[in-house]
């Protein structure tokens, strides 16, 4: 690591009223702090703020190159799409919308790969193509992803973050929390592990199915995880909600998550734990 | 006093005359029996046609009639030796989720469903039917006891949804879902699911996976609410009536998707104006499909069941 680098960090004065024009992709603003931040210098930094150990969200293909080993990952069921069942308005312009900004066919990009040498099935999940949201692709992908771990003898290990089911897919999307459930039963027969790594935000229909259900259920700091999204509760309740509420650190505290795992520690995390489950790796750092 | 639809007004002011005219007659001994007997063929002909042609947004309204028979009903005019049990054995008893056991033409039973109130004091106390986890894990408890004794299962199901709070989020709404989902999946007994009124989303599907999905002629079951929908989507809760439409949430529109496997007629005007013959089509029903699962080995129903989930959605490529 060169820490030189980062050892006199550049601060940048901005007034809060002033709405400064920042070049897309070179500069970004921490959501959390307002800490200005060079772009590269965060991708570096597994896309951690420096200053406050925010995680910014990942696309898909961040995840995976700072999840697994490099080259390692074969991509399944890439061209599975779903239709747009319900006939429902304006879906298909929402999908191909999210499809040219993203680059993916959908929400759930899955395959096989490898972490320090350890060879998994992985699902990870990306919340800028309609919010990550489960519709009959999403469910019919991490159900596949299921049967070839199961095929395969292989852990799952699956990165979540969603708004839920997706609307425009009505009840065929419900039901593929019930489909998705279902499926991790497939993984308790067989005596196969599953870790689910809750992402920001996790929250919906998709919390309340497979994310939940993970034999080890670990989370990224500050992630948004619940069932109902903090804003509708406010609203229902005319309540302020308590400070970290719904944060992975509070799922923590009321023992509905296993562990809180930082970003520069999940690689490590997870090979500990796919070890301790079994999986001969041959380079796992000491560290 | 009964609440009256819109849609309703003009039949329910046609069948009110009648029982004007008809307790008139009576005081002044005149014979309108023609008068009467035009006006009943006028009024049920007018409910008829009404009712052919309801919308997805009409369908809705009568899901969520005030008037209409919920669990407790149907438990009270179904069930015989029934006995409530209360309690998850972890955090506290859910008013707003019912359990038990009891007897359907004879065989032991367990029932599980969603409670409603019928005013505002009993919606206050049960929560509107919107079940905490501790609800959801009652009738999970209540599902795995059913499963040691080998007796079936039938759910009712009738919420806006699962209640959304810090109380609920604190004690794991999502978990408690997804654990109901899982575990239902794979009871090794008979499960029924009867959609009664309202579906509400997560919060109905918690209780509602099973071997067969049954929905009364004028349930609803959804994702989201058609309010919710057209708030989030078109920025406008106005919109209900078009999100409704677009959200196939009908009972005869979730058969012709494949999501459930039976409508369940209800006397014509809907449930709520006739309790008793809904109870008894329901029951009907309800003895039809437990006699078609009775024979199957645990191993067989379990596997059909996730084969039957299995293809919901079931995408090619």
């Amino acid at each position: 690591m060169v820490l030189d680098l980062f050892k006199k960090p550049k601060y940048v004065t901005v007034h809060r009223d002033e709405k400064k024009e920042i070049p897309e992709g070179l500069w970004v603003k921490c959501p959390q702090c307002g800490e200005i931040l060079y772009n590269k210098d965060i991708a570096k930094n597994l896309k951690v703020c420096r200053k406050c150990e925010y995680h910014f969200r990942l696309s898909a293909a961040e995840r995976l190159s700072f999840t697994l080993d490099d080259g390692s990952f074969v991509e399944d069921d890439a061209n599975l799409v779903a239709d747009n069942p319900l006939d429902f308005p304006g879906y298909p312009e929402k999908l191909t919308e999210a499809r040219q900004t993203t680059g993916l066919s959908e929400a759930m990009v899955s395959g096989e790969g490898s972490i320090l040498g350890c060879r998994i099935v992985i699902c990870v999940m990306d919340p800028r193509f309609i919010m990550a949201s489960m519709g009959a692709a999403v469910g019919e992908k991490f159900v596949r992803a299921v049967e070839k771990a199961v095929e395969r003898r292989l852990p799952l290990v699956v990165f979540v973050a969603s708004g839920g089911a997706r609307m425009q897919e009505g009840m065929v999307a419900l039901v593929q929390m019930a489909k998705t459930a279902a499926a991790v039963k497939l993984l308790d027969d067989a005596g196969l592990l599953y870790v689910s790594v809750l992402t920001d935000p996790t929250t919906g229909g998709v919390s309340a199915s497979f994310a939940m259900l993970g034999d080890i259920i670990l989370a990224e700091p500050g992630a948004l995880i619940g069932f109902t999204g903090p804003r509708v509760i406010e609203q229902t309740i005319r309540q302020k909600l308590p400070d970290g509420f719904q944060r992975a650190e509070f799922l923590q505290q009321h023992g509905m998550i296993d562990l809180v795992v930082p970003r520069s520690r999940m690689r490590e995390t997870l090979a500990r734990i796919l070890m301790l489950h079994g999986c001969e790796s041959e380079n796992v750092s000491n560290s | 006093m009964p609440t009256v639809l819109d849609f309703e007004r003009p039949f329910v002011e046609l069948e009110n005359k009648i029982v004007e005219l008809t307790s008139f007659s009576r005081e002044r001994e005149l014979d309108l029996s023609d008068e009467i007997e035009n006006l009943s063929r006028r009024a049920n002909e007018l409910k008829r046609s009404i009712f052919e042609h309801l919308t997805p947004a009409q369908k809705v309204q009568l899901a969520r009639h005030p008037d209409r028979p919920g669990t407790e009903d149907y438990v009270r005019m179904l069930f015989q030796d029934f006995v409530e049990l209360h309690g998850d054995r972890s955090y506290g008893d859910d008013p707003a989720v019912l359990g038990g056991i009891g007897r359907f033409d004879g065989q032991a039973v367990t029932v599980v469903g969603h409670l409603k109130g019928r005013d505002t004091m009993t919606n206050l106390s049960r929560n509107f039917g919107m079940a905490h986890p501790e609800g959801l894990r009652k009738a999970l408890r209540l599902m795995l006891q059913a499963e040691k004794f080998g007796r079936p299962v039938i759910s009712l199901i009738d919420t806006p949804g699962a209640h959304c709070g810090i109380g609920a989020e604190e004690r794991g709404q999502s978990q408690a879902i997804a654990q109901n989902l899982l575990r239902m999946s794979a009871l090794r007994v008979p499960i029924i699911v009867v959609v009664i009124g309202e579906g509400g989303s997560g919060g109905a599907l918690a209780l509602g996976v099973g071997d067969r999905i049954l929905m009364q002629e004028h349930s609803i079951f959804s994702v989201i609410s058609p309010e919710g929908c057209a708030s989030i989507l078109w920025k406008d809760a106005s919109r209900a009536r078009e999100a409704a439409e677009a959200l196939k949430l009908t009972a005869q529109d979730l058969l012709s998707l494949g999501i459930i496997d039976e409508v369940v007629p209800e006397p014509l005007g809907g449930a709520h104006r006739d309790p008793e013959t809904a109870g008894n089509l329901l029951r009907e029903a309800l003895a039809r499909q437990l006699a078609a699962l009775k024979d199957l080995p645990p191993g067989e129903l379990v596997q059909r069941r996730y084969a039957k989930l299995r293809e919901m959605g079931r995408l090619e490529g």
